[in-house]
This record gives C-alpha cells, sequence and structure tokens, in this order.
C-alpha cells in the first residue's frame, strides 16, 4: 500500500522535473534565438502594444488605490511617534523597493501571463505553431522570443508607473486629506530614498519579475496539451505559478539586495 | 514501385512508439514522385504521426526514412528546415495565422523565407490565390472564412514556396460535397500542372479511391493492403474489404472486448 | 488587429509615460540631485564621536539642507572620525572658521550634520577642512552625568 503511493509520489515528481527541464530547455534556446528578434522588430513592437498597453489603465488605477492606502496606514502608525512628516519616507521606500514591483509583477501575470499562455495555446490546438514550423519558420523565434523580450521591456516601465502614481496617491491622502505639509513629505523623501539603493534595485526586482512571468507563460503556452480543457489548465497554472515564482524570486532578491544592511 | 529512381519518398522498416502504444511497427512505404499516393487506416492508426515523421516534427524510433535521395534520419534542425521550404503541408483545420488576413497567410512563408520584395510577394501570392479561386477574398480574416475556403487558402499558402511535394491531412473532413468536390478537383489539377507529389492521408473512402493514384492501408502499424484503387477492391483480404465497403463487423469487432453478456449481466457484486 | 500607425502611436504613447514616470522617481522621490556630480564640493571635519550619524545624512546650515555625509571614516592613528560631505555648489560662502557639530532632528529624529557660520572673510572651498566640531551627543552619556550630578548634591 505504502510501496504504490511511493511509486505515485515517484510518477509525480519525475513528471514535474521533466517539465521543469522542458521549461529550461526552452528557456536556452529562447536565449539563442534573441539575436533573431532584430529581423522582425516590429513583432516586438506588437507584443509591448498587448502586453504594456493593455495593462497601462490597470496599473495605473492599482497603483494609485495602494499608494493611499499606504498614506493613510502609514500615517496612523507615524501619528503615534509624532513623526507625521516621515510619510513620504515610509510611501516612497515601501512602494518603490516592495509594492511597486511585486504587485506590478502579480497584476501582470493574472492580466497579461494567463492572456499570452490562452493565446500560445490556442495557436498550438488550432495547429498552428505546427504549420509554421512546416512552413520553415521557427515558431519560437517568431511567437515566444518576442513576447518573453516584450515582458522582460514592459515589465519595469510599469513597475515605475504603479510606483510613480501611488507615491502620488500617497501624497493625496497625506497631503490633501491629512494634512502632512507637502514640503517635508517630498523633502524627507528626497533625501531618504536612494537612487542606487532603493530606485535602481527595484527596477531590477522587475526586470527579474518580467523574465519569468513572461517565461513561465510562453512554457506553459507552448508546452500545454492541445485541448481545450489543456489550454484552459495551462492558463490557470501560469497565475499560480507566476504569482508563487515573484513571490519567491522577490525574497531571494531582497535578501540579496538589502540583507547585509 | 520499387525503384528509387521514381521513388520521393522511400520508408523502410519504420518503428514508432507513443508512450506504451504501438504506432509503427516495422512499416515500408514508398511513395512516388509526381503522383498521388493515398494513406489509409481507421482513426487512431497513426497516419497524421506519418505525416509528423515525414516533416521532421517527431523523430522514428528505428527505420529509415529517405526524402528526395536524403536520409533524414540524422537531420539537424536546420537541415530540417532548410528542406521544409520544399514541403508544403494541408493541415486538418487549415491552420491559418489568426491575427493576419488572407493575403498575409499567403505572403507568410514568402517573406519569411525569401528575400523578395514587396512587389513580387504580391505578384506571387495574387497567383496563388487565383489558383484556388480565392483572389478576391484576400482582405478577409481567417474569422470570416467558412471551413472549405479556409483550407483552400492554407492550401495556397501550401504551395507559396513552390514545394516539390504537398502533404493533405485529412482534406475532406467535415466539408460540405461542394468544398469536397472543389477540393478534390483542386489537388488533382495542382498535383498536374505543378508536377507534384501529392500525399493524401484519410479515411474517406469514396473521395480517396476516386483521387489517387496508389494508396497504402494502415491498421496496427503494418501496411495491410497497397494497391491501385481497382487492384484494392479486388484485395483478397478481409479485412481491407471490410474497410473500403464500411461494413460494422468483420475482422474489426463491433464489441469492444468483453466477458460474455449473460456473465456480467448476473455478476451482481462487481459495479459498475 | 489595429493599424500599425495607431499601434505605434500607442506604444510610443506608452513607453513616454513609462520613462517619464522612471525620471519622476529618478529627480523628484529620490537624492540623485544631491548625488555626487558636478553641483557639489567637499569638505572633510574631524569628530571625536559621530554615534548614530550615517552615509547619506543631511547636511543642514541655519536648518537648511545644504548638503549630505558621503563618506564615514575612522582615523587608526588618532581615533578620530574623519565626515567628508558635499555641499551644494551655489552654497559657496561659508566661512572656513564655521563650526560643524551632529545634532538630532527631534527627540529621536534622525542625525544631522548642522553648521554654524563663522565670521572669517575666508570661504570654505572644495577640499576644505572644517577645524572647530562639535562631537555627538550620546543620549546615555547624558543621563548617567545628570544622574551623578544629582547623587551628589
Amino acid at each position: 500500500m505504502i510501496l504504490q503511493q511511493l511509486i505515485i509520489l515517484g510518477k509525480a515528481s519525475r513528471a514535474w522535473l521533466e517539465r521543469l527541464g522542458r521549461a529550461y530547455i526552452l528557456f536556452a534556446y529562447m536565449v539563442w534565438g534573441i539575436p533573431s528578434i532584430f529581423r522582425r522588430f516590429h513583432l516586438f513592437i506588437q507584443q509591448v502594444y498587448f502586453l504594456g498597453v493593455f495593462s497601462f489603465l490597470l496599473i495605473l488605477i492599482a497603483g494609485f488605490f495602494v499608494g493611499m492606502v499606504m498614506g493613510f496606514q502609514g500615517y496612523h502608525t507615524l501619528a503615534k511617534f509624532g513623526a507625521e512628516s516621515s510619510l513620504g519616507v515610509v510611501v516612497a521606500l515601501s512602494i518603490v523597493r516592495e509594492l511597486g514591483p511585486v504587485i506590478t509583477a502579480l497584476l501582470f501575470a493574472g492580466r497579461a501571463g494567463s492572456a499570452l499562455t490562452a493565446e500560445i495555446g490556442l495557436m498550438k490546438v488550432t495547429e498552428q505553431l505546427a504549420s509554421m514550423e512546416m512552413m520553415a519558420v521557427d515558431p519560437v523565434k517568431q511567437v515566444l522570443v518576442p513576447r518573453l523580450l516584450a515582458g522582460i521591456f514592459v515589465l519595469p516601465l510599469l513597475a515605475a508607473i504603479f510606483s510613480a502614481v501611488g507615491i502620488l496617491g500617497g501624497e493625496f491622502v497625506g497631503v490633501a486629506v491629512l494634512g502632512v505639509d507637502s514640503g517635508a513629505y517630498w523633502s524627507q523623501m528626497q533625501s531618504s530614498v536612494d537612487i542606487y539603493n532603493d530606485i535602481l534595485n527595484g527596477i531590477v526586482k522587475s526586470i527579474f519579475f518580467g523574465l519569468i512571468t513572461t517565461w513561465i507563460a510562453v512554457f506553459e503556452g507552448y508546452d500545454t496539451v492541445p485541448t481545450s480543457e489543456g489550454v484552459s489548465r495551462a492558463t490557470t497554472r501560469t497565475v499560480v505559478y507566476s504569482a508563487l515564482s515573484v513571490l519567491a524570486l522577490d525574497f531571494i532578491l531582497t535578501a540579496l539586495m538589502f540583507g547585509e544592511h | 514501385m520499387n525503384d528509387s529512381n521514381t521513388s520521393l519518398i522511400s520508408i523502410k522498416d519504420l518503428v514508432f512508439h507513443r508512450g506504451e502504444q504501438i504506432i509503427f511497427d516495422g512499416t515500408n512505404i514508398e511513395i512516388p514522385k509526381g503522383k498521388i499516393t493515398a494513406i489509409m487506416g481507421p482513426s487512431g492508426t497513426g497516419k497524421t504521426t506519418l505525416l509528423r515523421l515525414l516533416g521532421g516534427q517527431l523523430p522514428p524510433l528505428s527505420g529509415s526514412i529517405h526524402i528526395d535521395g536524403q536520409d533524414v534520419g540524422r537531420f539537424s534542425r536546420k537541415q530540417w528546415y532548410l528542406l521544409r521550404r520544399r514541403m508544403g503541408m494541408l493541415f486538418q483545420s487549415g491552420a491559418l495565422l489568426t491575427d493576419m488576413n488572407v493575403f498575409d497567410n499567403v505572403a507568410f512563408p514568402l517573406r519569411e523565407n525569401t528575400a523578395l520584395n514587396e512587389r513580387m510577394i504580391r505578384h506571387l501570392v495574387l497567383m496563388k490565390l487565383q489558383a484556388v479561386g480565392l483572389r478576391g477574398a484576400r482582405t478577409l480574416m481567417p474569422a470570416e472564412l467558412s471551413g472549405g475556403m479556409a483550407r483552400r487558402v492554407a492550401l495556397a499558402r501550401a504551395i507559396a514556396l513552390d514545394p516539390m511535394m504537398i502533404m493533405y491531412d485529412e482534406p475532406f473532413t467535415g466539408q460540405d460535397p461542394i468544398s469536397m468536390g472543389v477540393l478534390v478537383k483542386l489537388i488533382r489539377s495542382l498535383n498536374d500542372t505543378l508536377h507534384l507529389t501529392s500525399i493524401i492521408v484519410s479515411h474517406d473512402i469514396h473521395e480517396t479511391l476516386a483521387i489517387a493514384d496508389y494508396i497504402y492501408i494502415l491498421s496496427q502499424g503494418k501496411v495491410v493492403g497497397e494497391g491501385t484503387p481497382e487492384n484494392l477492391q479486388k484485395n483478397p483480404s478481409q479485412w481491407v474489404q471490410q474497410f473500403i465497403h464500411g461494413m460494422p463487423d468483420g475482422p474489426v469487432h463491433f464489441d469492444y472486448p468483453a466477458v460474455e453478456y449473460y456473465q456480467d449481466v448476473f455478476s451482481f457484486e462487481k459495479t459498475p | 488587429m489595429l493599424n500599425n500607425t495607431k499601434l505605434d502611436l500607442w506604444v510610443g504613447i506608452f513607453v513616454a509615460v513609462g520613462v517619464l514616470a522612471l525620471l519622476m522617481l529618478a529627480l523628484n522621490v529620490s537624492n540623485l540631485k544631491t548625488h555626487a556630480g558636478d553641483g557639489v564640493y567637499y569638505v572633510t571635519a574631524r569628530f571625536e564621536n559621530v554615534s548614530g550619524l550615517k552615509v547619506r545624512s543631511p547636511v543642514m546650515l541655519a536648518g537648511v539642507r545644504i548638503g549630505q555625509v558621503e563618506t564615514i571614516e575612522l582615523d587608526p592613528e588618532s581615533l578620530d572620525v574623519l565626515v567628508r560631505m558635499s555641499i551644494a555648489s551655489n552654497i559657496a560662502t561659508i566661512p572656513i572658521d564655521s563650526m560643524a557639530g551632529i545634532y538630532t532632528a527631534g527627540i529621536l529624529g534622525e542625525r544631522y550634520v548642522g553648521l554654524e557660520a563663522g565670521i572669517e572673510e575666508d570661504f570654505l572651498i572644495d577640499g576644505s577642512n572644517i577645524h572647530r566640531t562639535n562631537p555627538a551627543m550620546v543620549l546615555e552619556k547624558l543621563i548617567g552625568q545628570f544622574m551623578f550630578n544629582k547623587v551628589e548634591e
């Protein structure tokens, strides 16, 4: 009985490891195919449109709300110590370092990542990928590489927009609603937020997040079992795996970047 | 048939498994140059798998495949891409790229694989679309086409690079009688005017017998019958007779293997 | 699909907004403007004790921020602390005998270097040393002294 369970466990882990292996092989192949993008630059622009412009409004709204919430929460915590004037620092640091890159990546995985998986999965179901191969066009270079690169390019920009709007949202609540001095909000922020340690690290984080979410999305689409059920499962997996990987990767990157201070 | 001068493709002792399932088990097939060859057999006998093996999308487990005199068994990815420029394939669903209109779909292989300028591409695309009778539909999107039209556009795309051969994956499935007739006529006329070699994978007996020059019938990984349509009608094998006349019972049983009916009915304990 | 010009336009707008957001983060939110560059000059001061002072702590003159601390190093011989700070170049008229001290903004606030203007006609320039300094006050020490004095009384 236990033996049987162990066999099932072994089978499942082997299947999982095989998938992981295929994901790495696909990644290596995509990296190898990156130079081909210069011949098909319009495809990259097209994907920047689908991944970036379509997520734009979502990020704008989400960023403003998160900033406002941070304004309220930060104010009430700081008011206990009479340090309301540091509100700008609290809002800016938490958004630029953590919330901006992470929430943007989570929203991106839900909005753009799932769409990518479904799109590529459907292209597989309708034999479009196979037909490209038979037309002597490599679907990895034609379909996957432009999407991967666009994801890596778009996410840092979205995260920057999220952070900027979030800080404005924090200012709106802190200054206009709760009466923190506007000068203190900005000047304390400027003296405490470092261009390298905080802003640049946040951007580096979001580049990694863009890489991992788009990689998972295109892999899940490319590796779909070509049925309608397969596509819906792959789409769900994209969102779940992306979210978990973003959070885990965030921990690792944070430990590397801020661990020693 | 075994004269290598007249064969474009020769498959020898092909073995292929999918998981535990044996798809091909020492299959030998010769595809003559310039003719229409049909591969037939019931669903699930690996007809589509055969096309994938010929297109290099799946590697055989053992055996050899020669295409146009080249042993493709050890082909690199690059060699396959070069060879595929000389192959056309019509997929079951047409497999048009859904984000481009008809014109761009037919132009796609030309733009990706040649350095022709847009003027030349336009000439070629219009020529190919004219050949399938859809020059007037060039601005439509794939979603706006009927199934038969989509297949014709896909056919125009398959011949865009002037291939030496075309593979048809179930071209007649799910077509109304008119588009079926159109397709039969197109396959024949393209084969003869462009001096192509055609391979049709199908289980539609009537149309295939009408169009093919030579037919292979596959079952359980083996060739169970081959010959011209006339010869096949006279084939003594019961299996072949059952298949081409579509009889419900014969060597292939109507009943899925089970214990005797009365035993099953009276054994109450076991459910279901 | 959209036609190409419209698509390019939207992508252009998106990228421009993204870059603007990055610029805002760099210029308005962070300390990039006060970071090393053409706009600053450096002076050094020697302190006995800098407890609580950090790199990037502000440098204030008469309560106005004019620069920030760049490096804090211990002099191995004298065991004094050398604090190098950058000061915005438009503040070029600080007398050379000004006094630097380490103060605290509020009771729990952060440490900063405060300059008190002197009276000399010569001004601090790049590479100058500030000779008159006040060490940081350590709260525990002060409390200890206070208690001790009380006991004496």
